[in-house]
């Protein structure tokens, strides 16, 4: 099942033991002083793979905690238009995988860890154990993945246990109790609840099931619960920090990078936009001793 | 092959022994099919999983079914010789056609849009929402939604709105909302790819209504369950007829519906040979073809790992096909187990030998065939040669799986037969 390819790329460095810095102590460090973490996406390759370095730094600089490195993909069922089009243009630019894993190498090491965020069938061509090892390798934290269940997962969950990776797998609005038992079990560093039934986008509210599936989420063994889809504004990232470990940003991001004159300019809106998220999570009022 | 026993009597009218394959279920046929889909949809598959076994054990749900297929669908279909045709097969074969193309809508569609319209009123849901490539599947869902009282929304590729104008024109007569999709390769794949974006967000009311046998478990195994009399109707008529079962079945294959509806019957004859041609378009290079068992690999597209056409890192490589029906590229998880334990040869038919053999139906035998169709016919011709080895009078099983009516535009196109003036641009 590790897909069909015999040769990978060579390991960026000699052959790891263990990841970068992964999402979990993190999330709990910020917890100790009291906030959630903003985790911020960009795709790689948007504007081009150079300048998403640079939007990631800028980004990560601006207040991002934790960055989602969004591998382009052909098919992104679970993205809406923004994202869509920032990955068409990647794609379109001649962007690559391996062009994710030099990302992650460039953007690791400055205090917010790297998870990759990607549609399966990438992996498998790569060969599961193999991008485990080079994502590793580069310093990537772990990997966020849309389209994978835990319950078609074996060769993932080995490998990232091989490689001290984490495991964000989503759950839902309609995932049942059972399912979000297996999901918690399945997961390392924290479980991404989705807002929302839907895809990525900005939405003018925050779901309500949201909080909902959070204390859900917990209840179900989880201790860390981030929430994504739909949340593109700083009341929004402030109400949500406010119950969840970490607020998940993604088309408000993108959205600050496209139709702009020049690179420079897209810069200054993400770190822009970005800042006004992170104040958004550090001025939330948590309940003392909420969550955990 | 497989190792079946192939030393059964043959009676006519005899039902199919049911053995290892023809009954095999999912999630997993082999190391293919499964559930690569959002978290969000699980609960959905589920549900949907359960009211399908449930309904299958209920008398009701399949009398119901049989009923609307005998009134409504126009079941059983016939079977046709094409001796006219069969003479340019060669090899002294006799050739039957399997007349899915005279169902209502036009094609074998509809048989398993009536059954999961049918399971969508016992979920208790509203609206149903479907991909089309050709149209076909689409017209047939947008007539069950009518038929049943449904909202329903069709998603096509803006490409194959333009090449299949006459089919969207026909599913908003019936009452279908038709978004052309205008991102990606705006064909089936990208069609496909909003039809799930719509159902993650709408899941609760809205029933996806796929219309092959891909994607996520249950639908590979729920959609072949629907379509499997198209091969138990045909091996009935055949041996009623001729009084044995045929040496080769022949299907064109695009996602393989109607190839896995008319090879269900025969999986377990082992001396049946069965032979799915795809869309070998204008050769076998990269976007020029669907011919995934040529030029894919196994990979996940759109819920199920499969076969797919997909390149070194595992983007998906745009299809060509001038069959809209065919343009897909990646297959049904069960024809990749099939083609991997060689119970089924997957060959390449090139555009131009299917408008041939599309032409020389029309000519020989009075039959306008989909270009999906004729694809399979094509194929037939070129086992015309090795066909008279097989016995001394080989006889293949032909579904023809839908009518050309909405491919009468394309053909006139490509063979020229517009006035001067008339002529639009050309797909050729």
């Amino acid at each position: 099942m590790s897909g069909g390819r015999t040769t990978s790329p060579a390991p960026t460095s000699p052959v790891p033991t263990s990841a970068g810095a992964t999402t979990g102590p993190l999330l709990d460090g910020l917890a100790a002083q009291g906030r959630a973490a903003l985790v911020g996406y960009l795709p790689v390759g948007y504007p081009s793979v150079a300048g998403s370095v640079q939007a990631v730094r800028t980004m990560v600089d601006a207040g991002a905690d934790v960055v989602e490195l969004g591998m382009p993909y052909t098919d992104p069922v679970m993205d809406g238009p923004v994202i869509q089009r920032a990955v068409d243009h990647a794609l379109r630019g001649g962007t690559r995988v391996r062009d994710t894993l030099t990302a992650v190498e460039q953007v690791a090491g400055r205090g917010a860890p790297v998870l990759v965020m990607t549609y399966w069938n990438l992996v498998l061509r790569y060969g599961v154990e193999a991008f485990a090892r080079d994502l590793a390798a580069a310093g990537g934290a772990g990997l966020i993945t849309p389209d994978l269940v835990p319950d078609e997962a074996g060769a993932w969950i080995a490998a990232s246990d091989e490689h001290g990776l984490d495991r964000v797998f989503l759950v839902a609005p309609s995932s049942t109790p059972e399912r979000l038992a297996s999901t918690v079990a399945a997961s390392r560093g924290f479980v991404y609840a989705a807002s929302t039934m839907g895809v990525t986008g900005e939405r003018a509210t925050v779901g309500s099931r949201a909080e909902q599936l959070v204390a859900d989420t917990r209840a179900a063994g989880a201790d860390r619960v981030c929430v994504g889809l739909g949340v593109s504004r700083p009341e929004q990232a402030a109400q949500v920090a406010s119950y969840a470990d970490g607020v998940i940003v993604g088309s408000a991001l993108v959205r600050s990078l496209l139709d702009v004159p020049d690179e420079a300019t897209g810069l200054d809106r993400l770190a822009e936009v970005t800042a006004a998220l992170a104040a958004g999570v550090r001025s939330a009022e948590r309940p003392a001793g909420a969550s955990r | 092959m497989t190792g079946l026993d192939s030393g059964r009597p043959l009676v006519p009218g005899q039902e199919p022994r049911l053995g290892s394959l023809a009954t095999h279920v999912g999630p997993y046929w082999g190391d293919f099919g499964g559930r690569y889909v959002p978290e969000a949809l699980i609960a959905a598959l589920d549900e949907l999983d359960t009211a399908y076994h449930k309904a299958l054990a209920d008398p009701a749900f399949g009398a119901e079914l049989a009923r609307l297929h005998r009134t409504y669908t126009g079941r059983p279909s016939p079977l046709t010789e094409v001796p006219r045709f069969a003479a340019h097969v060669g090899g002294g074969a006799r050739v039957f056609l399997k007349r899915e193309d005279l169902n209502h809508t036009g094609s074998h569609k509809i048989n398993n849009v009536l059954g999961q319209a049918l399971l969508v009123k016992r979920l208790g849901k509203t609206r149903v929402i479907a991909e089309t490539g050709a149209g076909q599947h689409g017209v047939a869902t947008a007539t069950a939604a009518a038929l049943l009282g449904l909202e329903c929304t069709v998603y096509m590729g803006e490409e194959d709105t333009r090449r299949q104008a006459l089919n969207v024109a026909r599913m908003r007569l019936l009452g279908a909302e038709v978004v052309p999709v205008t991102i990606g390769t705006r064909t089936l794949k990208d069609a496909i790819n909003e039809a799930l974006r719509d159902w993650v967000a709408n899941v609760e009311t809205t029933h996806y209504l796929l219309g092959t046998v891909t994607g996520p478990h249950p639908f590979p195994e729920m959609v072949r369950d629907f379509h499997k009399l198209i091969g138990e109707e045909a091996r009935a008529q055949l041996l009623g007829e001729i009084g044995r079962l045929p040496d080769a079945v022949v299907a064109c294959v695009g996602g393989g519906s109607n190839a896995m509806g008319i090879f269900n019957a025969f999986l377990d004859d082992a001396d049946v040979r069965l032979f799915g041609f795809e869309a070998g378009g204008r050769g076998l290079g990269p976007g020029d073809h669907a011919a995934r068992f040529s030029g894919g690999a196994p990979g996940v597209l759109h819920g199920a790992r499969s076969y797919l056409l997909q390149d070194e890192d595992g983007q998906t490589v745009p299809s060509h096909s001038v069959s809209a029906g065919l343009d897909y590229p990646s297959v049904g998880p069960e024809h990749s187990w099939l083609h991997d334990i060689g119970r089924a040869t997957y060959l390449p038919v090139s555009d131009v030998e299917a408008m041939d053999a599309f032409r020389l139906l029309c000519r020989t035998e009075g039959i306008i065939p989909a270009i999906e169709s004729a694809h399979a016919l094509a194929g037939a011709i070129q086992l015309g040669a090795q066909a008279a080895q097989w016995s001394d009078e080989p006889v293949l099983l032909v579904n023809l799986s839908g009518r050309g009516d909405k491919d009468v535009a394309t053909a006139a196109r490509w063979f020229g037969l517009l006035d001067a003036g008339d002529e639009s641009e050309g797909d050729r």
